[in-house]
């Protein structure tokens, strides 16, 4: 489709890139961060409303830069979600003045941009460019406390690797090209269908780009990184990291790997396979002996990635389902811890784990909160990480991967306890003085729909999977 | 569509833990008054589902079945049989019971009878799923307000208690995940059905069985617990508050005793086979060892605790016999275990109320002070050591009975357990309540009216089943025939 035809479905990026630039300008004389924060999310509820059907006209955007697909639209949305609760928890957060509040909207909204052109990125190229765009956006946003050291040192940490992974990534594309003559995957897809390459040669190329999402996953050995910025940004954008670019990262890896690359993945699955285990081992072990929420639920998100990446090794119809369904429960339950970690240090002025002592008593409804997410996050049933975990070990049994299954089942005991040091901690201490804080009609409104998510996805995932498999590839 | 008895016995407790929520917490008086109303009100529904049933029918009765995540063909359905119908009518019986029981509890209340009634819907669901999906969320969702409710209201070492019981039963469910999937994707159709799958089980390979038996073994032999997995168990009961002791004991064990007569017998019949050697022998371990340890302990409720582990030991010695009335037996001595230890619990925490201690060397010459008490501790005693006459026992003897037609060495060597039993149960007695009066528990009061409320029925029942085994009997053995015939054990 050429490009004039193109724009009239690529109105929801265009609305949303439109009303970035229009919240940087209006932040010069708007003085109030709520106001522009209402305006961004008004912004984002007329970009889905503009999405596109795709099962209407689904096809090949900007001579096939950019595909409209049914999997696309589901990662949009994600993407949508993610920066629409992320935004209602930013308007909650106290670390940052009213001044900055336009250019932290706009940072906000560009990223909702390009990680909506990523998820329906069809060329390497694209899938470079926009995946870079949602990096420069994390390092700025990660350095937004422009006053606190921590802010800075995780973002400088966070660009030195960001940048050594998208290096990698980009000589693994050049390999491709190399190997294929162009970076258009469907032609590539077309190649290997017919011809196969040089098996050797494509999977170090396989490998190198391997790589770079492996960054944006945060899978070990790609997750250095991980606990510096999660515990030095501002807490919405730790939210933000946790969830938005890692969706991003899975919903390439599965479009690339199983989609375009299928005939060559089968060769390597092993290193994806042992990447899975060590990731989700790493992570909860490390994560045991946090004392900082943030940087605990930087390593838990580390081996939830690693749960999902078994969904991916599998690479079977069920197992991208599995990656799929996953992902909505992890968006929800991990914003939603982020959400109530941003209460709790309103009114204790900590992120240490110890100072959580006697919450329940103080504040009920968040510990009870706080409490939900880190249940979901441990895999209880009934809630929706449960029900994720569920899929993602029958995909595993399914195809029999018994040896990620197994371990997906140990790391989950591990990862108990934890989860359940921060709840002991809420419910079986007395609580220390604090002062009542204010909640924000905002992050409240954030952490309901949260806690709603957890629980419907938990108990009545019918809706969800019949539109994730309306998404498959 | 018939009035949905038997969900209305699962959520009842849960919806009133949800209305408890919306009661301010300081009208402590209404929040009793609700939870005690449900699980009085659940223990009548189970009424009426025990009389209406009919025990000559060997199928599903008062069955529900709906649609629930149709993509993976899960199900919400549920049923009782001969096998679960007992053991319903003992959660909602101790449920009930416990939670007069509670009226105890200072601290919290909102939360501990929120928590409670959770606790509640979890066991009951448990029992009567006949989904494995089902089954599963259920036997997690006990999971949750336990750890709770040992670690808000437990004793001085709650935290790590609760912690250990969460981590260990933990990781044996989620063995059983990893099993109940493989049954998923093994079984044509691929279902949870655990009616299907049990008519389907002869089909699956010898090797795939143990697997998957292994696999639920891990979940279910924690629960019961088995020896070597016993050790949360102990610390758990000391440190959990009595009315949770008594649902511990009572209810959550027999979960575990439960999973191997609904899910690995029926389904994994050959590997059941397969494993009905080692199976008799961790019952002789459970029930030698587990009493030679009481007999140990200092602390009343440790005492009771160990005592648990071995009772449970004829449960596994009985399914090892693959005989009627071994299966009989186990059955039952995990319904009278349920209800003679929940008494003992009960009695333990009558006596650490007043005197607060549980340690048996400091009491002494009590039956003097406290006739009332002394005659009823007496009598649970006689029960748990397996009296003739009251219900202990019979299923004991039963269990005994159909192990010596299969495994006669260790059947003869797992007696010595009754006589051990004897021994410490007697020497527990001795040293509470006769001899000279400790000076210090003089002005110690008897038993009070509610108390006595909560042991009285319990005490009926023992008597009862001891003296007509039968009104038990006629309930389950029809159910059992069924399934020992299905899994090709002997009849007798």
């Amino acid at each position: 489709m050429s490009a004039a035809e193109s724009i009239r479905y690529f109105l929801p990026e265009l609305i949303l890139a439109g009303s970035a630039v229009l919240v940087l300008i209006a932040g010069l004389f708007v003085g109030k961060k709520a106001v522009l924060g209402v305006f961004c999310l008004a912004a984002i509820l007329l970009s889905i409303f503009c999405m596109p059907h795709s099962y209407e006209a689904a096809g090949p955007l900007f001579s096939n830069m950019l595909l409209n697909d049914t999997f696309s639209e589901f990662f949009k949305e994600i993407s949508l979600l993610v920066i629409g609760l992320v935004i209602l928890i930013s308007l909650g957060y106290k670390g940052f003045s009213d001044e900055d509040a336009g250019e932290y909207y706009f940072l906000l909204l560009a990223a909702a941009v390009a990680m909506m052109v990523a998820a329906s990125s069809n060329n390497l190229m694209m899938i470079y460019i926009s995946l870079e765009a949602i990096s420069l956006i994390s390092y700025m946003l990660t350095a937004f406390l422009k006053r606190d050291r921590f802010s800075s040192e995780a973002a400088l940490k966070y660009f030195l690797f960001g940048a050594l992974a998208t290096g990698v990534m980009l000589y693994g594309i050049s390999f491709i090209y190399g190997i294929f003559g162009t970076t258009d995957l469907s032609v590539i897809s077309g190649m290997l269908n017919t011809a196969g390459a040089n098996s050797l040669a494509a999977a170090v190329a396989l490998l190198l780009v391997f790589a770079g999402l492996s960054f944006k996953c945060a899978l070990v050995p790609f997750h250095m990184w991980v606990p510096d910025a999660y515990q030095g940004a501002p807490t919405p954008i730790t939210a933000f990291l946790s969830a938005g670019p890692k969706a991003i990262g899975f919903a390439i890896l599965v479009r690339v790997f199983l989609k375009n690359f299928f005939p060559l993945f089968t060769g390597w699955s092993d290193v994806a396979q042992a990447v899975a285990i060590i990731t989700m081992t790493a992570g909860n072990i490390i994560a045991i002996n946090q004392e900082d929420i943030k940087r605990m639920l930087g390593y838990s998100s580390i081996a939830q990635a690693g749960y999902i990446l078994i969904g991916f090794v599998v690479g079977t119809s069920l197992g991208i389902q599995a990656v799929m369904y996953y992902l909505i429960a992890y968006v929800l339950m991990n914003i939603g811890a982020f959400g109530c970690v941003i209460l709790v240090s309103n009114s204790i002025k900590s992120d240490h784990i110890g100072e959580y002592t006697g919450l329940a008593k103080r504040e009920p409804v968040l510990a009870f909160m706080l409490t939900v997410f880190l249940l979901s996050l441990a895999g209880i049933p009934p809630l929706a990480g449960f029900f994720g975990k569920f899929l993602v070990f029958a995909s595993a049994i399914q195809s029999k991967y018994y040896i990620l299954a197994v371990a997906g089942i140990v790391n989950s005991v591990l990862a108990v306890y934890y989860y359940m040091k921060v709840v002991k901690f809420m419910y079986m201490g007395e609580p220390r003085m604090m002062a009542r804080e204010h909640k924000p009609l905002p992050v409240k409104l954030a952490l309901i729909i949260a806690l709603a998510g957890v629980l419907i996805l938990g108990l009545f995932p019918v809706p969800f999977l019949r539109w994730i498999g309306n998404s498959l590839l | 569509m018939p009035f949905p008895l038997l969900s209305s016995i699962i959520f009842l407790p849960l919806l009133a833990g949800l209305l408890i929520l919306f009661i301010p917490k300081g009208r402590t008086g209404i929040i009793k008054g609700v939870a005690t109303a449900a699980t009085g009100i659940t223990l009548l529904f189970t009424v009426f589902m025990v009389t209406g049933f009919d025990y000559n029918n060997t199928l599903m009765q008062f069955s529900e079945k709906l649609s629930w995540i149709p993509q993976v063909n899960i199900n919400y359905h549920l049923g009782v049989d001969g096998i679960s119908i007992g053991l319903v009518f003992l959660t909602a019986l101790l449920g009930f019971l416990a939670c007069i029981g509670s009226f105890g509890i200072r601290e919290r209340q909102k939360e501990y009878y929120f928590l409670y009634l959770l606790l509640n819907t979890g066991m009951l669901g448990t029992f009567l799923s006949l989904d494995l999906f089902l089954f599963y969320v259920f036997w997690e969702l006990v999971l949750v307000p336990m750890y709770f409710l040992i670690g808000i209201w437990g004793g001085p070492r709650r935290e790590y208690a609760a912690i250990k019981f969460f981590i260990y039963t933990l990781a044996g469910s989620v063995a059983m995940l990893l099993s109940i999937l493989a049954l998923y994707f093994t079984s044509q159709p691929h279902t949870f059905n655990m009616l299907e799958l049990a008519a389907a089980g002869s089909a699956f390979a010898k090797s795939f069985q143990i697997m998957v038996f292994v696999g639920f073994y891990l979940g279910f032999a924690i629960k019961v617990p088995v020896f070597p997995f016993h050790t949360w168990l102990p610390d758990a009961h000391v440190e959990a508050p009595t009315p949770i002791s008594v649902l511990l004991a009572g209810v959550l064990l027999k979960m575990g005793g439960y999973g191997f007569f609904r899910i690995s017998f029926p389904i994994l019949k050959d590997a059941a086979i397969y494993f009905a050697l080692p199976f008799a022998m961790l019952g002789l371990i459970n029930i030698v060892y587990g009493a030679f340890v009481a007999m140990a302990q200092t602390d009343f409720k440790k005492m009771v605790a160990y005592s648990s582990v071995s009772h449970m030991g004829f449960v596994m010695l009985g399914l090892a016999s693959m005989t009627v009335t071994g299966f009989n037996g186990a059955l039952m001595q995990m319904f009278n275990h349920g209800i003679i230890t929940g008494g003992m619990f009960l009695l333990v925490g009558v006596i650490y109320d007043r005197a607060h201690t549980r340690d048996l060397d400091k009491f002494g010459g009590l039956g003097a002070k406290m006739p009332v008490y002394a005659g009823v501790l007496v009598v649970f005693t006689l029960a748990s050591l397996g009296l003739p006459g009251l219900s202990g026992f019979v299923s004991e003897f039963m269990s005994l009975m159909g192990g010596f037609t299969a495994f006669r060495t260790i059947t003869i060597i797992s007696v010595l357990g009754i006589v051990i039993t004897a021994g410490y149960f007697l020497y527990m007695i001795q040293r509470v309540l006769l001899g000279p009066l400790n000076a210090a528990w003089a002005g110690i009061a008897d038993i009070n009216k509610r108390e006595l409320f909560t042991l009285v029925p319990l005490m009926v029942v023992t008597v009862a089943i001891g003296v007509y085994p039968l009104i038990i009997l006629n309930y389950q053995s029809p159910a059992i025939t069924e399934l020992v015939r299905q899994i090709g054990g002997l009849l007798l």
